[in-house]
């Protein structure tokens, strides 16, 4: 407990301690990398809520990630081109601020999570894997052929969208800022992990027919879950985009979803930090690997394999030791 | 006659051609402990379900102190008062016996969707958990996980958690199932004080423990019940004897 305590600290402090540097250093582009991880580690957190937590191996996050990453785009292109998104029933324009779009971000994913939840979570196992998968696959169809927002092609941004109070064209700001909201989605993880929702969650994973005999319905609490989970991964892809100033339908794509499951797995299924040091090993790769050759995934692929046969905790699961879960 | 908790009236249910519970009545009363006998594949656990929740009788209601509970899924079933413990142990293995007591309370009270504060924090919930665990005798193994427990622990286990919902009517699946002599006595003691909280329907193969226990005794044979009565006399009964009882002293 207390090992994997000091692991998570020392893993979260490792990462503004890189961007500071790099900004010392006057190297933007390993701040963007810090940014990167940032923000995949928390699509990787919301995907980790409804996996690690609940059980629930969903192989269509990638359709709460688009839709994050689309709400971004939409809004700051109708901002960007001075047009109104609708008018009517009521006039509602776009716009470049964060907190509009990080708002319309979690709503706009968490209904989808609601939906696709509501539909999913009446089958399980293979069958829900299926499903998901089905789910994110519409939705990346949906945006190819879609023609307002760029179709195949996608949309660029050209202005990165503002923060009250920051300058998120500054590198450094707008680590800080994703960083922070890492550091959010971290603190709803442990919370929610030692609630008591989080005690009915854990054991609903174990054991569905414990629940119900406890007079808790398994399908509400993995629901609840699922909707937190979308929008956590749904407010990721919003930043994300950000990120690129640039959406595609590619974020719909269900490479994204296993992107976002591998990081999980890498790390460390329903380990707080997993997702994290996940996404910090898959980036460091793809630099490090990528640059000697174009079939770094083999790599990965055979790391993956080695983690899974002989490292069920993944990477944090080698440095914290077993058992981390709250309240053990 | 005192006065009835639990019923099961008319149940039906059919597998394919298997007729696994024919026209099934039987009552549960205050204060007793209700043993159901019969030869494997009777159907015993198959009446269970249908009380639980788990499964639809084909036809034929459950009665709950006066209300019919036929349409409610487990969980209301659960929330209203019935407590079933498994023939195989259900738990939430990676967690401690506590947390397992925890989530009855929690059911039985409300409040598992609250998503802050300590699930373990010291308070009324903890306090009526941590005597469920004290009252099956697991106090000093409350920390510790479930797949680490002894079987027997498990078992114990499973009756703190239904303890813990405060329920109307305990109905369970071969509480004894697997255990040793030793084993199957300090249950029994258990198991004897729980009739004073609640009325408790028992399925059963350990005739020993149900002749020390049982109020009453109903005897399932093909998805029947030929015989219900006190342990005289269905002892005494000459079809219980050819059905089932002279069955279990050729074996
Ligand atoms: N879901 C099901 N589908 C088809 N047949 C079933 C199903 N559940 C039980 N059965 C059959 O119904 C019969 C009664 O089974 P049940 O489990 O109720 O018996 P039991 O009296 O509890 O036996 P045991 O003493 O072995 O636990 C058995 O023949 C069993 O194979
Ligand atoms: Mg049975």
């Amino acid at each position: 407990m207390k090992r994997a305590w000091v692991a998570n600290v020392a893993l979260i402090c490792m990462l503004p301690v890189v961007a500071i540097w790099a900004s010392m250093a006057d190297e933007p582009f390993i701040i963007t990398l810090a940014t990167k991880v940032a923000i995949l580690a928390l699509a990787g957190v919301g995907l980790n809520m409804a996996l690690g937590q609940g059980g629930l191996v969903s192989l269509g996050h990638a359709a709460f990630f688009g839709i994050g990453g689309y709400a971004m785009g939409i809004l700051a292109s109708h901002a960007q081109s001075y047009t109104p998104l609708l008018e009517w029933p009521m006039l509602i324009e776009g716009s470049n601020s964060m907190p509009v779009i990080w708002l319309l971000a979690l709503v706009s994913s968490g209904l989808a999570a609601l939906v696709i939840g509501a539909l999913s979570l009446r089958t399980n196992g293979v069958y829900f894997i299926m499903i998901t998968l089905a789910f994110g696959q519409m939705f990346y169809y949906f945006s190819i052929s879609w023609p307002a927002y760029g179709g195949e092609d996608g949309l660029a941004i050209y202005m990165r969208n503002g923060f009250p109070g920051l300058n998120t064209l500054v590198p450094l700001h707008f680590f800080g800022l994703a960083f922070a909201v890492l550091l959010v989605a971290l603190a709803l993880a442990t919370l929610i992990g030692r609630s008591p929702f989080g005690l009915a969650l854990n054991a609903a994973r174990q054991s569905s027919e414990r629940v119900e005999t406890a007079g808790i319905r398994p399908y509400r609490l993995q629901l609840t879950v699922f909707v937190l989970s979308g929008m956590v991964t749904g407010l990721a892809g919003a930043l994300f985009a950000d990120l690129n100033r640039f959406v595609s339908p590619s974020m719909f794509s269900w490479q994204t979803s296993g992107e976002i499951m591998v990081f999980v797995i890498l790390g460390g299924v329903a380990r707080l930090c997993g997702p994290l040091a996940g996404a910090a090993l898959f980036i460091l790769l793809e630099q490090l690997l990528g640059g000697i050759s174009d079939y770094w995934h083999i790599f990965l692929g055979a790391l993956l394999l080695l983690i899974i046969l002989f490292a069920r905790g993944g990477v944090m699961g080698l440095i914290a030791g077993p058992g981390e879960r709250a309240h053990v | 006659m005192s006065e009835v908790i639990l019923a099961a009236v008319g149940i039906s249910k059919r597998f394919d051609a298997l007729q696994a519970s024919r026209d099934i009545s039987l009552d549960l009363r205050r204060g007793e402990i209700h043993a159901l006998i019969g030869p494997n594949g009777a159907g015993k656990s198959t009446l269970i379900q249908q009380i639980a929740g788990r499964l639809k009788p084909d036809a034929g209601r459950i009665v709950l102190e006066g209300r019919d509970v036929t349409a409610l899924d487990t969980a209301e079933r659960a929330r209203l008062g019935i407590a079933r413990t498994f023939q195989v142990s259900a738990l939430a293995m990676e967690d401690t016996a506590l947390q397992n007591v925890v989530l009855g309370v929690l059911g039985a009270r409300g409040g598992a969707y609250r998503m802050w504060g300590n699930a373990l924090a010291r308070g009324s919930l903890r306090d009526r958990a941590e005597q469920a665990v004290a009252r099956v005798g697991l106090t000093n193994m409350a920390t510790t996980r479930a797949s680490a427990l002894s079987h027997g622990g498990r078992r114990q286990l499973e009756i703190a958690v239904a303890l813990a919902l405060d329920p109307k009517a305990f109905v369970m699946d071969e509480p004894m199932a697997g255990l040793g002599t030793s084993g199957s006595h300090d249950l029994t003691e258990l198991l004897s004080g729980l009739r004073d909280e609640a009325p408790v329907l028992m399925v059963e193969h350990d005739m020993d423990a149900v002749f020390a226990l049982a109020d009453r005794i109903s005897v399932l044979v093909s998805g029947e019940i030929i015989a219900t009565g006190t342990v005289d006399e269905i002892r005494a009964n000459s079809a219980v004897r050819r059905a089932y009882l002279g069955e279990e002293e050729g074996a």
